[in-house]
């Protein structure tokens, strides 16, 4: 049972990570990166962490990937329109990519090929553990990241105002 | 039936290896971004795998630890998105283009 959702999902997130990585038009790229992070996000909650999975859905595809939408129709970005640096390029990126991946997947499969995990238990996938676990032990880190998204907000606004406030005159 | 916790980590090696290449193939800003997103939750997921192998070695703690490193880098990769968004918006306004051809300013 869980083979089958593992392989629909799996099968679903390479073939669109493919479309992302191929397609021509940037607003197919990440209508495509949606189908793989729902996919990822899938995975999370067949790995145990359904936490992890909604908030994947939320924060991916919720926030960061409309806000991608909404850049490339903002600035009107088409079709790529210079070349993409001939097929020889291609092939040292395809070359490169797949030995660093071909690298990492030996070592995993080296390492863990072998290994069966039983099926989950309730208490392992129960959400109060991990609250208990990142408002006590994490608390600061927890804090940290809330001051860290405040200046990624405020930097954000910055960059991206017409007439950037530094009082560097109104040359726009 | 489970499934090996081993094909999880190959399917991460398999999206990273796919935003890797589209990272270095793709010519606009936003789509080299994206392809860096693809990475960022290739790594996610290889995460999530290993604290899953953690439960079964150990204690309930160590799949929380993995856990929340996650939670922490989605936080991080939303906070990124939001920047280099507004940088490349920044970049447009000057350059009227995206196109990594183009901005080649500090190519020497």
């Amino acid at each position: 049972m869980s083979l089958a959702v593992f392989a629909v999902f799996a099968s679903l997130a390479t073939i669109s990570a493919l479309v992302v990585v191929l397609h021509r038009n940037p607003v197919y790229s990440v209508m495509s990166l949606v189908v793989t992070l729902v996919s990822v996000a899938a995975l999370f909650v067949l790995l145990g962490a359904p936490f992890l999975g909604a908030l994947q859905i939320l924060v991916y595809t919720g926030a960061i990937l409309v806000l991608f939408l909404f850049v490339i129709m903002l600035l009107n970005v088409g079709r790529e329109d210079t070349d993409s640096g001939g097929g020889g390029q291609r092939v040292v990126a395809l070359i490169a990519a797949a030995l660093f991946g071909g690298l990492i997947a030996l070592l995993f499969w080296a390492r863990y090929q072998g290994l069966r995990v039983p099926t989950l238990t309730p208490e392992a996938v129960a959400l109060r553990p991990l609250a208990r676990e990142l408002l006590s032990t994490y608390l600061l880190p927890f804090e940290i990241v809330g001051v860290l998204l405040l200046a990624a907000v405020i930097a954000a606004t910055v960059l991206a105002a017409k007439n950037p406030p530094s009082g560097g005159a109104s040359s726009s | 039936m489970t499934v090996p916790v081993v094909w999880y980590l190959l399917l991460a090696a398999v999206l990273f290896t796919i935003g890797t290449f589209g990272a270095l193939t793709r010519r606009n800003g936003i789509a080299i971004f994206l392809s860096i997103e693809l990475m960022l939750n290739a790594a996610n997921l290889a995460i999530v795998a290993f604290s899953r192998i953690a439960l079964e070695s150990g204690d309930l703690k160590s799949m929380l630890n993995g856990q929340i490193l996650v939670l922490f880098v989605l936080a991080v990769a939303a906070a990124e998105a939001a920047v280099g968004l507004a940088l490349f918006i920044a970049v447009y306004r000057d350059k009227r283009t995206i196109d990594i051809n183009r901005l080649n300013l500090m190519r020497w």
